[in-house]
C-alpha cells in the first residue's frame, strides 16, 4: 500500500511538474493579416498601435508567451499614452493590457500543446488526478479502523508550515497571479481544457473555464479524500456531498449551459455581496438586456441575499452556506482541510478579524451604493469619488488579491479560512444575523471538557472553542461556519452543532456553576430564576 | 493583601486562582516546578501523536495570568513552615503564605519491580515524561518494541501514542480483561477485541516480574512472571495507577494518609492550608466515591469550592451526579451516575446491556432490581447528554422513564444513525414490558439546563 501511495505521489508530482512547465512550451507568431483580423474585430483606431507592433512583432516566431506579451502591453502602453497627452480619446485602447493579449495569444498559440490538448491533459490532469487518487485512496487499507486520523500533522513538513509547505504556498500564490493578472501567459494551460469547454458551450476556454474546471478536479479528489478520513462521521459525509455538487452544478455546469443557450453566465448560489459585483452597471445592463431569464435573475440574486440567506441562517446558522454551499467554503473545506489547524486563535487575531471582515463588508455596501446611484443617475462620480475608481480599487484589493491570492494562496501559512474569516463581505452578513438571531449553536454537554484543546487546535475559522466548552457555555459566535470539525475531534463528546430554540438564556448565557459540581446549588439557582 | 499561594498549576490549582480572582482581590501565586504555564495534561498524548503542538494544549494565552494579576513562580516546594507560614524552595529561596492551597496532584505508581529506574522506564504523567518518551521512542527505528505495564486509562493512551508512531506495543494488564474493574463485563470484553484490532499485543492476567537492562544500564526486556517469557524492548511505560504526589510533605505537621487528609471543606489539619485535586483525600469517601479522586472534573470542582471558603463564603465540598468521560483508541466512553464493574457491585444493581451487532457501540444501564430506579449508564461509541442524566438522577427517574426519554439525551453530531428503538426494543423483550420511545422533544430538553 504504501508502495501504490509513493507512485501515486510520483504520478502527481510528475502531473504538476508538466502542468507547470506547459507555459514555457511552443511558439506565438502574429502575422499581418491576423494583426489586420484583430484591429477590425476591437475596432482599434490607433495607428501607433498597429505601427509599434508591426516593428516590433509581426513576422517574429517567440518562443515564450513573455516577449510576446511584453511587445502588445508596451505597443498598448507606448499608444494610450501618445494618444492621451493628445487628448485622442477615441484611440485609446481601453481594453486590460494583458486580456487583450490573451486574445491574441490564445488565437495564434502554437506548439505541441495546441495540437494535442487531449494528450497534455492526461499528462497534467490525468497524471494529477490519477496519482492523488492513488496516494489517497491507500488509506482506506493503511488505516482500516474509521475515527479521527490526526496522527503526524504537526510533524509534517507538508502542514506544520515547513519547507513543503512554503513550497504550496508560493505554487499557489504564482498561479493565481498568474490566473488574475497574467492570463496571457498560460494560454497552453486553457488550450488543454478547450475540448471540454466545447462539449459544454461550444466555445474555447478561457482562463476562468480553466479555472472552474480546475476548482471542481480539486474539490472532488480532496472530497473524496474527505470522505475517506470522516468515513465515521455522517455529517462530514453530507457536508462534502453538498459542497461538491454545489461546485459542479451550480459553479461550474450550469453556467455554462446557460452560456451555450446565450444567456447570462451566472452561479444560483453566489450571493451578493460575495458575488460583489451583482450590481454593478455592466452586469444590470446585461441582466435588463436578457429577457426574462436576466429579470430572473435579477430578482432572485435580490431575493437570495435579503431573504433566503437571512432566513436560512435564522434556523441553521450560517453553516448552510458557507459549508455546505458555497464554492469558496467548498474548496476550504476539501483542498484546505490539511491545513485547518494553522488558523491563528489568538484574542489579537479575533480583534484584527473583527474589524477586517465588517470594514469589508461596510466598503461593499457602500461602493454598491454608490454604483446603483451611478447606475439611477447617469452620474460617473459620487460624493466626488469616481465609481470606477472605487470598483477597481475593490476587485484588485479584495476580489483577486484577498479571496484569490491570499484567500487561496496563504492556505499552507494562515490555514485553510483566510478569506472567509477575515474578508468576505456575506460571511460578515450571516455572521451577523448568525450572532444575535439564529436558532444555531455548537452546545457544550454539561461538565465533560478536558480542555484538551483539539477543538480549537483544529478549528479553521481561528475560535477557542475550549473556551467556551471548558466554562459549560455553549458557543455563539458570528464567525462559525458549522463544519463540525470541533465535534467530530473531541475526544470526549462534548459539542454539538444544534439548531435550537432560539432563546438568550440556553443559546448562550454562562452557566453559574458547571455541571457536576453540586445539585443543591442547582436547586438554589432554580428557586431564584 | 492577603496572600494565597498555591502549590501546583493543574487544573485544580489553576480553577481555584481564577475563582479566587473572580470573588475577590486577595495576592495570588501559583507555582509549578513542572510548567511555566498551565496546560492540560489530559492532551499530553496529542502532542507526541502530532495532533497538537504543547502551546495549543494551554487553555489560555500567556497574557492571561498577569492581566488576572496571577503570579506565576517556576520552583520546587520542598519544606513547609505552617508556625512562620513559610515556604522553602530547592534553590534556598523562601516565600510567605496567609493561605495555602496544596494542589500537586499525582505520580506513576512503581511497585518496586526490579529495574524500574532504569533508562527507558517511564511513567506517563508530567511533560517531562513527554520529553522522555520523545527521546527513547521518537521512531520505530530507535525503538523496536515498547512494553506498557498497567491497563488502565492512561495504558491505553500511552499504547495509542506509541501505535501513531508504528511503533509495536505488548500490553501487560494483570486483570482478566481490560479495566474489568471499573467496567462490566461485556464492555471490557469490547475493548479488548478493539485494541487487539489495532494489533497492540494484549496480554491479560499478567504481571511484571522484572524489568532486564543492557550494559547501558538501559531497558533491554522484561520478564512476565506467570509465564517467565522475555519481551525485549526499548521502552518501558509503567502505567500502573497514580498515586497523591505529596512526598515533600512527610516532614511538615500536615496530616497524611495516601494523601493529604482533607475535610468536607478541604481543609487540612493546619490552619490555613487546603488540599484540592488528585493529592488530597477524604477523611470519609463521599457517597460511592473513593477517597482520594485522581479525575479531571473532580480537581476542577474541588477548585471551584475552596475558592468559595477562601473567599469568606464557607462550603463544603459536595460533587454532584458522578460523571466521568475516556477514549479508549477510536471508541469514546462516557458514564453518568453510578455503574459498577464486577468489583464492588452492589447487589441491588441490575445491568441491562445493548451492543450494536457489527459496530464497537454498547451501552449498560444500571438500575435498582426492586424499585427500578436509574442508578448510572456507561456508552461506548455513543454521546449523550451530560444534562438529561444528571437531571433524571437527581429526580430519581426509573430506569422505563429513561429508556422511554431516551432520543432526547443523544448527543451525537447530526445525522448520525440513532439506536434508541433497538435499545428500547431489546429490553422491552428482556423485561417484557412496553415501553415506547418518545420523540426527541426540544422543549423537554431545554428542561435540563
Amino acid at each position: 500500500m504504501k508502495a501504490i501511495q509513493h507512485i501515486g505521489l510520483s504520478l502527481f508530482l510528475a502531473g504538476l511538474a508538466i502542468f507547470t512547465i506547459l507555459p514555457f512550451i511552443g511558439s506565438y507568431e502574429l502575422s499581418t493579416e491576423k494583426l489586420d483580423e484583430v484591429v477590425q474585430n476591437k475596432g482599434i483606431k490607433s495607428e501607433l498601435f498597429v505601427k509599434n507592433l508591426q516593428e516590433s512583432t509581426v513576422g517574429k516566431e517567440f518562443s515564450t508567451p513573455f516577449t510576446f506579451s511584453s511587445n502588445i502591453v508596451s505597443a498598448i502602453e507606448d499608444a494610450n499614452e501618445t494618444h492621451k497627452a493628445n487628448q485622442e480619446w477615441d484611440k485609446v485602447i481601453w481594453d486590460k493590457k494583458h486580456s487583450f493579449s490573451y486574445e491574441i495569444a490564445k488565437d495564434i498559440g502554437a506548439g505541441p500543446v495546441r495540437e494535442h490538448k487531449g494528450l497534455f491533459w492526461f499528462l497534467t490532469f490525468g497524471l494529477g488526478i490519477i496519482g492523488a487518487l492513488l496516494f489517497i485512496i491507500p488509506q482506506l487499507y493503511l488505516k482500516p479502523i474509521p475515527g479521527i486520523k490526526n496522527n503526524g500533522i504537526w510533524h509534517s513538513a507538508a502542514t506544520n508550515r515547513g519547507w513543503i509547505g512554503w513550497f504550496v504556498f508560493l505554487f499557489l500564490v504564482g498561479f493565481y497571479i498568474l490566473l488574475y493578472f497574467y492570463p496571457d501567459y498560460i494560454v497552453n494551460w486553457t488550450y488543454i481544457v478547450d475540448p471540454i469547454s466545447q462539449s459544454i458551450s461550444g466555445n474555447m476556454a478561457s482562463q476562468w473555464f480553466l479555472y472552474g474546471f480546475l476548482y471542481c478536479i480539486v474539490t472532488v479528489v480532496m472530497g473524496i479524500r474527505m470522505y475517506i478520513k470522516y468515513r465515521h462521521n455522517k455529517y462530514q459525509i453530507l457536508r462534502t456531498t453538498s459542497v461538491l455538487f454545489f461546485q459542479i452544478a451550480f459553479a461550474f455546469l450550469i453556467p455554462e449551459i446557460m452560456v451555450s443557450l446565450e444567456m447570462p453566465w451566472y452561479d444560483f448560489k453566489n450571493a451578493f455581496p460575495l458575488d460583489y459585483d451583482f450590481f454593478f452597471e455592466w452586469n444590470l445592463k446585461t441582466l435588463a438586456n436578457s429577457g426574462f431569464i436576466g429579470i430572473f435573475i435579477l430578482v432572485w440574486g435580490t431575493v437570495l441575499t435579503i431573504v433566503v440567506v437571512p432566513v436560512m441562517v435564522y434556523f441553521f446558522g450560517k453553516r448552510w452556506y458557507c459549508s455546505w454551499v458555497c464554492g469558496c467554503g467548498g474548496l476550504a473545506e476539501t483542498l484546505g482541510d490539511p491545513y485547518r489547524h494553522l488558523s491563528d486563535k489568538s484574542l489579537r487575531a479575533w480583534q484584527i478579524e473583527r474589524w477586517l471582515i465588517h470594514g469589508v463588508l461596510v466598503f461593499a455596501i457602500l461602493m454598491t451604493g454608490m454604483t446603483l446611484y451611478a447606475y439611477f443617475t447617469g452620474a460617473d462620480v459620487v460624493l466626488g469619488i469616481k465609481t470606477q475608481l472605487v470598483k477597481d480599487t475593490y476587485g484588485f484589493l479584495i476580489g483577486s488579491i484577498f479571496a484569490g491570492v491570499i484567500g487561496t494562496g496563504f492556505y499552507p501559512i494562515f490555514g485553510n479560512r483566510v478569506w472567509c474569516r477575515f474578508g468576505c463581505p456575506l460571511a460578515a452578513y450571516l455572521g451577523l444575523v448568525q450572532r444575535f438571531k439564529s436558532k444555531f449553536r455548537i452546545t457544550t454537554n454539561g461538565g465533560q471538557c478536558i480542555s484538551c484543546g483539539n477543538c480549537s487546535t483544529y478549528c479553521e475559522q481561528g475560535i477557542d472553542v475550549r473556551a467556551y466548552a471548558q466554562k459549560g457555555q455553549n458557543i455563539v459566535r458570528s464567525s462559525c461556519v458549522g463544519c463540525g470539525i470541533c465535534s467530530a475531534v473531541c475526544p470526549r463528546g462534548v459539542l454539538k452543532l444544534e439548531n435550537g430554540p432560539d432563546d438568550g438564556a440556553t443559546r448562550h448565557e454562562i452557566p453559574e456553576v458547571m455541571l457536576g459540581n453540586d445539585v443543591n446549588l442547582f436547586e438554589m439557582l432554580e428557586e431564584n430564576r | 493583601m492577603e496572600h494565597i499561594v498555591i502549590i501546583g498549576n493543574g487544573i485544580s490549582g489553576v480553577t481555584a486562582a481564577r475563582h479566587i480572582r473572580k470573588l475577590s482581590d486577595k495576592r495570588i501565586t501559583i507555582i509549578s516546578a513542572e510548567t511555566e504555564y498551565f496546560f492540560s495534561r489530559t492532551a499530553l498524548m496529542y502532542i507526541y501523536m502530532g495532533h497538537m503542538k504543547f502551546e495549543h494544549t494551554q487553555p489560555y494565552e500567556n497574557w492571561f495570568w498577569e492581566k488576572n494579576r496571577i503570579e506565576l513562580k517556576k520552583g520546587f516546594v520542598t519544606h513547609i513552615n505552617d508556625a512562620s507560614k513559610e515556604l522553602v524552595f530547592a534553590n534556598g529561596e523562601t516565600m510567605q503564605y496567609d493561605k495555602l492551597i496544596i494542589a500537586t496532584g499525582s505520580k506513576p505508581n512503581k511497585f518496586g519491580w526490579p529495574g524500574q529506574d532504569l533508562e527507558g522506564v517511564m511513567g506517563m504523567y508530567h511533560k517531562q515524561d513527554l520529553e522522555t518518551l520523545e527521546k527513547f521512542a521518537p521512531n520505530n527505528k530507535v525503538c523496536k518494541r515498547a512494553v506498557i505495564v498497567g491497563g488502565g486509562l492512561i495504558g491505553i493512551e500511552l499504547a495509542e501514542m506509541l501505535q501513531s508512531r508504528d511503533i509495536p506495543v505488548t500490553f501487560l494488564v494483570r486483570e482478566s480483561s481490560f479495566w474489568n474493574g471499573v467496567l462490566p463485563a461485556g464492555e471490557s470484553a469490547m475493548i479488548n477485541e478493539h485494541i487487539r484490532e489495532h494489533h497492540i499485543d494484549l496480554r491479560l492476567g499478567v504481571n511484571l516480574q522484572e524489568i532486564k537492562a543492557d550494559e547501558h544500564g538501559k531497558v533491554k526486556s522484561i520478564i512476565i512472571k506467570e509465564t517467565g517469557e522475555e519481551i525485549a524492548c526499548d521502552v518501558v511505560g509503567l502505567t500502573a495507577g497514580v498515586s497523591p504526589n505529596v512526598d515533600f510533605l512527610k516532614e511538615s505537621n500536615i496530616e497524611l494518609g495516601r494523601g493529604v487528609k482533607v475535610n468536607r471543606k478541604l481543609e487540612t489539619n493546619v490552619k490555613d492550608i487546603y488540599a484540592i485535586g488528585d493529592c488530597a483525600e477524604q477523611q470519609e469517601a463521599i457517597g460511592n466515591r473513593r477517597p482520594i479522586e485522581a479525575v479531571w472534573y473532580t480537581g476542577r470542582m474541588m477548585g471551584e469550592t475552596v475558592a468559595q471558603t477562601i473567599c469568606g463564603n464557607p462550603k463544603e465540598y459536595n460533587p454532584g451526579h458522578w460523571f466521568n468521560s475516556a477514549k479508549f483508541l477510536d471508541i469514546e466512553y462516557q458514564t453518568y451516575g453510578w455503574v459498577f464493574g464486577e468489583r464492588g457491585r452492589p447487589e441491588y444493581e441490575q445491568h441491562f446491556h445493548w451492543k450494536h451487532p457489527k459496530e464497537h457501540l454498547c451501552i449498560t444501564i444500571a438500575f435498582h432490581k426492586e424499585t427500578h430506579e436509574f442508578l448510572g449508564i456507561n456508552t461506548f461509541g455513543i454521546r449523550m447528554r451530560h444534562h438529561a442524566f444528571d437531571k433524571w438522577l437527581t429526580e430519581k427517574r426509573s430506569v422505563e422513564y429513561v429508556l422511554e426519554h431516551l432520543a432526547d439525551a443523544n448527543f451525537d453530531p447530526e445525522f448520525y444513525k440513532l439506536h434508541e428503538k433497538d435499545i428500547v426494543a431489546q429490553f422491552n423483550q428482556e423485561h417484557h414490558t412496553n415501553i415506547q420511545l418518545k420523540k426527541r422533544s426540544w422543549k423537554r430538553i431545554f428542561q435540563f439546563s
